[in-house]
């Protein structure tokens, strides 16, 4: 069916162009012989073409402009008067025998445009009676198209300053007043379409009607283009008027191009100084009217006016454009009680965004605006609309873009408060935005009062936040959003040991609340931190020292004892260990024997009662012998009592491989390296032997258990550490115990039943040719290595 | 044949003429040049087709006179639908000239008198035939006797008294004509006609209040209307305004037609006739409340007469105003008001 319509109005458009051709052609043959009688005869047959109604407003323009096309020509003619030899006020009178109204306004017009022309009435009085005349046309698609007209043909003809209408008695009020009838009548028409008409559908309607706007917005353009129209008059006369008209129609569509349109086409200067009669007519707008673009677009324009030059920035602090458009758009959004919360947050970012640009130094209009958008969220639930929550996202995220700097958002006591409103997702978007918008700019976070703020901003990740339902997270985002927290503990930073320590408290108290699935990404970081912050402390130390310190290692040592304990209840005793293990390590740099020892026993206690993986003890008992051999502050007792706990654990390891290299190296424990360090020649022998012991058996038992020998590179290994005691110059460590030991492995490599494995063989011969180096090198080593044989 | 042919041939040829030819040239000068200083040429130019002026002058001097004696030749139609062109009259004015009585073939004619009637008649169409003379001068111009050749006799009716219009409408007819006899015994009178046109001018009227008037349909709809004034002269120009009060229904336009009432007879025999002489409209489209809609009129391009009431008892011509809206479904509404038409003195 619509089709066919559309086929129908294709016709009837062919049919109006065919009627206006056909009489235009009679009426150029009556220009050409000067028949003024013909001619009016047939202009006025061809305009009564444009009397259907059949047509819609984009096939009606273009029958109009046809016509239109086609008065200039008879305009023309009108002009010479010679071709006629009526006087034109007698052609005035002429043209309105018409019967039909609609080609005789046409006409009217046209000869109108030659009277002012010819300078025989005053302008202002023919276009005067031009514009109350056509009011007889009350269509809303013809008497538009009529108004547009006659528009059209005035436009170069308004008593404008400067013009050739201008009289004395003329002001440029006159040329002002008839724009703004014409104005006012046109969009009159133009709303009283959407009520008119046949039974269309509302949409069709509405979008023939928005194929009309510019016919109505033109005359506000013409407006803006009379030189007369100066910021005095426009403040006075046009604004009121044309946003009287703008209210009192009552039409979405056009109040809201209308405002769109004024904010366009007048210079920014005078909005500025009008700012407040602007804004005073938006709460008076319906409440569908989506005032949100037409303010943002004000905004926008005003802010770039603001950014063009700084000379013009007085203004805007003299007229208070801030207070005003705040004050506007929170009685716009009064007024509009079903405005959609998205709306009303995207008219608060549009102002932040204003202000920022504005007036980058005034934070509290910052906060203001962010006040603002607390009051409107807190009236309402929370956020479902993900619409809304992306406008949140904008605000909040603005001045973080401005400023760079995270600092700035955390003077602003309205920042978290708008955080609350977000549902949680968002709000873990908004943490992590935070997060990277400190990484990128590598702030450092300084006093322990930000980090309390700075925590409460990214609570969504800190903590589970309350009566949310524990979704399935991704892991891997779960994951990333964890390490940006860790990332982001390493950046609260600060070189006084004092605020640090409280930096590291508050870190503490909120990631404490983070649950057991967080602790795990959280607590090495703040960890490190604070062993940071010891070590910090050990360099200073002296100066300070004997004073009432707060900060000192050892109470350090305690809230790390704590931390590092609640990991066992993640549970994740591995981590847990290898942060005592760390700690101890920091205790003995700062000479504090009960404190490691403590750790130590901790680590000890968690192997012993949580690590039961055996392939976790492997790695474990490595690590503790590790941090163990390196620590240089316990006494002997306290060391015996360790090393032996060790060595007897390394013992106990499941597997036999395991057991065998755990106990040779722990055999390192007994002789440290250093100038002072201890060097037990006979206890090392002891672990290696002991280590030689449990590869045998290791080997028996896979004779037996698979019926081939298990591999040598036991034996091997141990060869090494026997090599590097020699060389430490432990003097148990004999050169005939070294050779008894190749040949041993020697032989265990030609046995038949020993698989043979290209690595251990490798491993085997770069060790004899590293001897044969030795004795090669001569010197002193050379000499202690002579004994043996390759 | 000859004979056939002067059977029913009129003994004699006769022609009217006024008594102005002779003045002509002159007066049209003395007219141009009093033209250039007024507006009356103008005007006269572009309502009729003015073809010849002729004065009919007492004293050839002064131009006062010669303004007052100006009379036009008009168009009149004639029953048989031709347009003649007539000279022009008012009442008051002498209407005199000479007629002239040329026997056909050089016969002579035999009369039992020679008279000239001025006569103004009223014809009723449905009463065929039936005139009524309301004025009826008589002059004896010759006594019984023969006439030989070309005979000329002067005439002359001093103001006569001419009350009433010309007028032809659609059922009755007023006419002046002057009517020349040669009254003969057995060969039949030989009669010659020869109209003329009366227009009385009347001045500006003393009072003349506009037309003002709330009108309506209960709920539906009510519009004021204002019609500047209630007397019209011909070349007047209506203006005016629609204000609507109310509008409930869907309106297409309003148009405001000029409708001329011709009604003739009396008592049980009256015959009205309406004629709608203009169709102009005035508004398109729908119009809201408070919406007001100006009239602009110019009643020139019409062809309109002055309102006459009860000429003789015989008719009268009335005219309306009738305001009509047209609402969607081609329903009217309307609303009548009389105007009275009047002939303005056109130099005044």
């Amino acid at each position: 069916m619509m089709l066919s319509g559309d086929e129908d109005e294709e016709k009837w458009l062919a049919e109006g162009i065919a009627g206006v051709q056909h009489n235009a052609f009679y009426m150029h043959r009556a220009l050409d012989s000067n028949n003024l009688r013909e001619a009016l005869k047939y202009s006025a047959q061809m305009l009564s073409e444009l009397r259907t109604s059949k047509l819609s407003p984009h096939k009606y323009y273009e029958l109009y402009m046809r016509a239109f096309d086609e008065l200039r020509k008879l305009e023309m003619f009108f002009k010479d008067e010679s071709r006629h030899g009526v006087s034109i006020i007698d052609l005035y009178e002429l043209v309105q025998h018409a019967g039909n109204i609609l080609p005789r306004l046409y006409l009217l017009c046209t000869v109108g445009s030659v009277y002012i022309k010819s300078k025989e009435a005053p302008a202002k009085e023919v276009l005067k009676d031009l514009v109350e005349m056509c009011r007889g046309v009350q269509h809303p698609i013809r008497g538009l198209f009529l108004r547009s007209y006659l528009a059209q043909v005035s436009r170069d003809k308004l008593p404008d300053i400067g013009s050739e209408y201008e009289r004395d008695a003329e002001t440029v009020m006159d040329a002002v007043e008839f724009v703004l009838q014409n104005f006012t009548e046109m969009n009159k028409l133009w709303v009283r379409m959407q009520h008119q008409g046949p039974g269309r559908v509302r949409e069709k309607r509405e979008k023939e009607r928005n194929e009309l706007r510019d016919l109505v917005g033109k005359n506000l353009h013409v407006l803006s283009q009379i030189e007369g129209v100066d910021l005095e008059m426009y403040k006075e006369n046009v604004l009121p008027r044309v946003l009287e008209q703008v209210v009192n129609c009552k039409d979405e569509l056009a109040q809201y191009y209308l405002m769109d349109c004024i904010i366009q086409v007048f210079p920014d200067e005078y909005h500025l100084q009008t700012l407040e009669t602007l804004l005073g007519a938006c709460p008076q707008l319906q409440p569908t009217v989506d005032i949100k673009t037409v303010l943002s677009r004000l905004m926008d324009r005003l802010s770039n006016y603001a950014v063009s030059s700084a000379d013009v920035l007085p203004e805007f602090l003299q007229v208070e454009a801030f207070a005003k458009l705040s004050n506007a758009i929170g009685k716009v959004i009064d007024a509009q009680v079903d405005m959609p919360i998205v709306g009303a947050i995207s008219l608060y970012v549009s102002l932040l965004t204003f202000t920022l640009r504005v007036h980058p130094d005034r934070l509290d209009y910052v906060d203001q605006v962010l006040g603002a958008c607390v009051k409107k969220l807190s009236s309402a639930p929370k956020l479902e609309d993900s619409r809304a929550t992306k406008q949140v996202v904008a605000l909040l995220s603005a001045p973080l873009d401005k400023y760079n700097d995270i600092l700035t958002a955390l003077t602003l006591s309205n920042y978290p408060r708008v955080m609350d409103h977000l549902d949680d997702g968002t709000n873990k978007v908004m943490a992590m935005v935070i997060i990277q918008s400190i990484m990128k700019n590598s702030t450092c976070i300084s006093t322990a009062e930000k980090v309390e703020v700075l925590f409460e901003l990214i609570k969504g990740l800190i903590k589970d936040l309350d009566g949310a339902a524990q979704d399935e997270l991704d892991e891997e985002d779960f994951k990333e959003e964890q390490n940006s927290v860790a990332r982001l503990i390493h950046m609260l930073y600060n070189d006084d040991s004092e605020e640090m320590l409280k930096i590291i408290c508050t870190v503490r108290k909120h990631i404490m609340t983070g649950g057991p699935k967080r602790l795990l990404f959280t607590v090495p970081p703040l960890v490190f931190s604070a062993l940071r912050l010891v070590r910090q402390l050990q360099n200073q130390d002296g100066d300070v020292a004997g004073e009432e310190e707060p900060a000192t290692p050892k109470k350090i040592f305690q809230l790390l004892n704590q931390t590092i304990e609640t990991l066992l209840y993640v549970p994740s005793p591995e981590m847990a260990l290898r942060l005592y293990l760390q700690c101890a390590e920091a205790a003995n740099d700062c000479d504090l024997e009960p404190v490691a020892y403590e750790f130590f026993t901790q680590a000890f206690m968690l192997y012993e009662e949580e690590i039961a993986d055996s392939k976790a003890q492997v790695t474990a008992i490595h690590l503790i012998i590790g941090t163990l051999q390196r620590i240089s502050v316990f006494g002997i007792e306290n060391r015996d009592t360790l090393t032996h706990k060790a060595t007897g654990y390394s013992a106990r390891l499941l597997k036999k491989p395991d057991q065998c290299r755990a106990v040779y190296a722990c055999s390192h424990l007994f002789w440290v390296d250093d100038q002072d360090g201890i060097k037990d020649g006979e206890r090392v022998l002891l672990c290696l032997k002991r280590a030689l012991r449990i590869a045998n058996a290791a080997q028996q038992m896979a004779n037996v258990a698979r019926g081939s020998s298990g591999p040598v590179v036991l034996f091997v290994e141990i060869l090494n550490k026997y090599l590097y005691f020699f060389e430490k110059g432990n003097t148990q460590i004999t050169a005939s115990a070294i050779q008894s030991l190749i040949e041993l492995i020697t032989s265990e490599m030609q046995s038949e039943s020993t698989t043979l494995d290209p690595a251990d063989n490798a491993f085997f011969a770069s060790t004899k040719r590293y001897i044969e180096f030795q004795k090669k090198k001569g010197g002193a080593m050379g000499e202690k290595y002579d004994p043996i044989n390759v | 044949m000859n004979y056939l042919i002067g059977a029913f041939k009129p003994a004699c040829n006769i022609s009217i003429t006024f008594a102005d030819g002779k003045n002509r040239k002159q007066v049209i000068l003395k007219l141009m040049w009093l033209c250039l200083r007024t507006s009356i040429f103008a005007c006269c130019m572009k309502s009729v087709k003015v073809l010849i002026l002729i004065c009919n002058v007492h004293s050839a001097d002064g131009d006062e006179c010669v303004a007052i004696c100006v009379y036009t030749k008009v168009p009149l139609k004639k029953e048989n639908g031709q347009t003649i062109m007539v000279p022009l009259f008012q009442s008051q004015e002498n209407i005199s000239g000479k007629i002239s009585i040329e026997p056909v073939l050089g016969k002579k004619v035999e009369h039992n008198g020679v008279k000239i009637e001025l006569l103004g008649q009223i014809e009723m169409y449905f009463d065929r035939g039936n005139f009524y003379d309301f004025t009826s001068l008589v002059r004896e111009l010759d006594v019984p006797g023969e006439i030989y050749e070309r005979k000329t006799y002067p005439f002359e009716f001093s103001t006569v008294e001419m009350p009433y219009e010309t007028y032809n409408g659609v059922n009755v007819r007023l006419r002046y004509v002057l009517k020349v006899t040669v009254s003969r015994g057995y060969g039949g009178s030989v009669v010659e006609y020869q109209d003329f046109v009366v227009r009385n001018y009347t001045p500006p009227p003393s009072i003349n209040n506009s037309i003002k008037m709330e009108v309506g349909i209960e709920d539906c709809l009510h519009i004021e209307f204002e019609y500047n004034k209630s007397k019209y002269h011909l070349k007047d120009v209506i203006i005016g305004k629609i204000y609507f009060l109310l509008v409930r229904i869907k309106i297409k336009n309003m148009d405001l037609e000029i409708r001329r009432r011709e009604s003739t007879g009396s008592g049980a025999n009256t015959h009205v006739e309406t004629e709608t002489l203009a169709k102009f409209e005035l508004m398109d489209g729908a119009p809201v409340r408070g919406e007001s809609i100006p009239i602009r009129l110019f009643l020139s391009p019409y062809e309109l007469t002055p309102t006459h009431r009860n000429i003789n008892n015989k008719f009268s011509v009335k005219y309306y105003l009738n305001l009509v809206l047209v609402d969607e479904e081609d329903r009217r509404y309307f609303k009548q008001q009389e105007i009275t038409i009047y002939r303005l003195q056109e130099n005044s």
